[in-house]
């Protein structure tokens, strides 16, 4: 009887685990349009409902345990922020400047603006859930194709770039964040040499990013703004606007620069926070086809 | 009857624990990290009902979890099928009845969730440096959740013991604690009549 029971208990616990394997290794190696991934997104859209519903009824819960830690985190940031201000305000009226003076000389040379943000729809969405693990870093929101969601689109928050809407369904959005290990986006440094490269995440250092590719001898500086580079070459352009804040340079190693070409960027938006984004839907018809490009 | 009792019980909580998590305790930030209901509750699971029942809510709840987070399926699902399993298995063996084993057994459910995802994606292929900061995320995540691993027993024996089958050895243990179900005599009981019969 009880050799019967370890027998029973080896072949469902052997069972079980062959079922996840079998399961990882095809999931692993299919397409985004295979049947287990389309079984995945109808489960998704049946549960979206359910997990919008659940968000709301738990807001409350959810306000009360933010503000706790809000406010332990307000004190720290106060003095931070107020230095920052001073700093900005000088930038703004420099910036302000400038942007009215680029703004003249794009009207003289007639200089295309298909790409500018400002020919964005942004779709306001809020976030139902998200995932808690420190290597699948994703959230849902609670808006799709019926509200001109698309794959690709790309997403911001807190006033700066957090992802793109990697699943799309009618109803409920799947958005990858900047943090994903997957991720990879044009950007520039924002002085008066905008040194481009390319942003990817530091995996292993959760909400750390490191901007690659750069010209060895740039003369970065920590704090310096890091933005969405965009670019457009013919058929081809990027999936995401130029001009979009993504963070600031947190770490300028000039040995690191030398070497490897890349310096450490710490993301604007508060990524674990996130309670509402904007989805900037496709700004022109023929977007659809645009290519696949960070 | 009995097992149908437990096993719809076992469905409604696994998904429960899912929404929860993913729609509020998950936004919910403490030292920079959420705490992560499910490798408890798996946990919880396996310590109450034994080695099978937990092993096989791991893999229901992690095939929840992957498909409502759009990501590789059976990833979760195998390490929280060595959670359950293990939990059940510690029962079954070792029987600890010291009210502060779901606090300890929640640490290591949790470290194992940490540890193991994080082997996992390193196997899967993502390329990524061994972190100080990975891991003090997993440290302080553990921190975490062995704080709520009491509170969360709790609920989960609630909701799940009116559907387990009574337990031998358990009740033993109780009648021996109490007195009241067993037909032997609490030991002070004992010793009181020992004593009556010496003089």
């Amino acid at each position: 009887m009880h050799d019967k029971q370890v027998r029973r208990r080896r072949a469902v616990l052997a069972l079980l685990v062959g079922v996840s394997l079998i399961l990882l290794t095809a999931y692993f190696g299919e397409s985004p349009s295979s049947p287990l991934h389309n079984v995945q997104r109808g489960i998704v859209e049946v549960l979206s409902p359910i997990q919008q519903g659940a968000s709301k009824v738990l807001t409350p819960v959810r306000d009360v345990a933010g503000w706790f830690s809000d406010t332990l985190r307000a004190k720290s940031e106060r003095d931070q922020l107020a230095k920052q201000v001073n700093q900005l305000r000088a930038q703004v009226d420099y910036y302000r400047q400038k942007s009215i003076l680029s703004d003249q000389l794009a009207h003289q040379v007639k200089l295309d603006n298909s790409i500018d943000i400002s020919s964005y729809h942004a779709v306001t969405a809020s976030v139902i859930a998200r995932d808690p693990t420190l290597w699948y870093q994703t959230i849902q929101v609670d808006k799709g194709s019926d509200d001109g969601v698309a794959l690709n689109d790309p997403v911001t928050g807190d006033g700066a770039l957090v992802g793109k809407v990697t699943t799309v369904d009618a109803t409920v959005s799947v958005v990858t964040l900047i943090t994903d290990h997957a991720y990879a986006v044009t950007a520039e440094v924002e002085d008066r040499y905008g040194d481009t490269g390319v942003l990817v995440p530091a995996v292993g250092s959760p909400n750390q990013l490191l901007l690659q590719d750069l010209p060895n001898h740039a003369p970065i500086q920590v704090n310096q703004p890091v933005i969405t580079a965009g670019f457009k070459s013919g058929r081809l352009d990027s999936l995401y606007p130029p001009g979009i804040p993504i963070g600031t340079v947190s770490n300028a190693d000039q040995n690191e620069l030398l070497n490897n070409q890349q310096v450490q960027v710490s993301p604007v938006a508060d990524l674990r926070h996130l309670s509402v984004v904007q989805i900037l839907t496709r700004p022109h018809p023929g977007a659809a086809e645009r290519a696949q490009v960070p | 009857m009995t097992s149908r009792r437990l096993a719809l019980r076992l469905v409604v909580l696994a998904f429960a624990t899912v929404v929860i998590q993913q729609t509020a305790v998950s936004q919910i930030s403490i030292f920079g990290v959420s705490a992560d209901l499910s490798p408890l509750v798996v946990m919880s699971v396996g310590l109450l009902a034994g080695s099978l029942p937990g092993a096989i809510m791991g893999f229901g709840t992690g095939l929840i979890v992957d498909t409502v987070l759009v990501q590789t399926l059976g990833v979760t699902s195998l390490l929280y099928i060595a959670i359950g399993y293990w939990a059940g298995r510690l029962r079954e063996l070792r029987d600890p009845a010291h009210g502060l084993v779901p606090l300890a057994a929640g640490a290591a459910a949790t470290a194992i969730a940490g540890i193991g995802m994080t082997v996992i994606q390193f196997l899967l292929g993502v390329d990524s440096p061994v972190s100080l900061l990975l891991a003090q995320q997993i440290f302080i995540t553990v921190l975490v959740n062995t704080l709520i691993a009491l509170p969360v027993y709790a609920l989960v024996r609630r909701i799940v013991q009116p559907a387990l089958p009574e337990d031998p050895r358990r009740r033993r243990r109780r009648a021996y604690t109490t007195g009241g179900l067993s037909p032997l005599q609490s030991p002070s009981q004992r010793l009181g009549q020992i004593s009556r019969g010496s003089r």
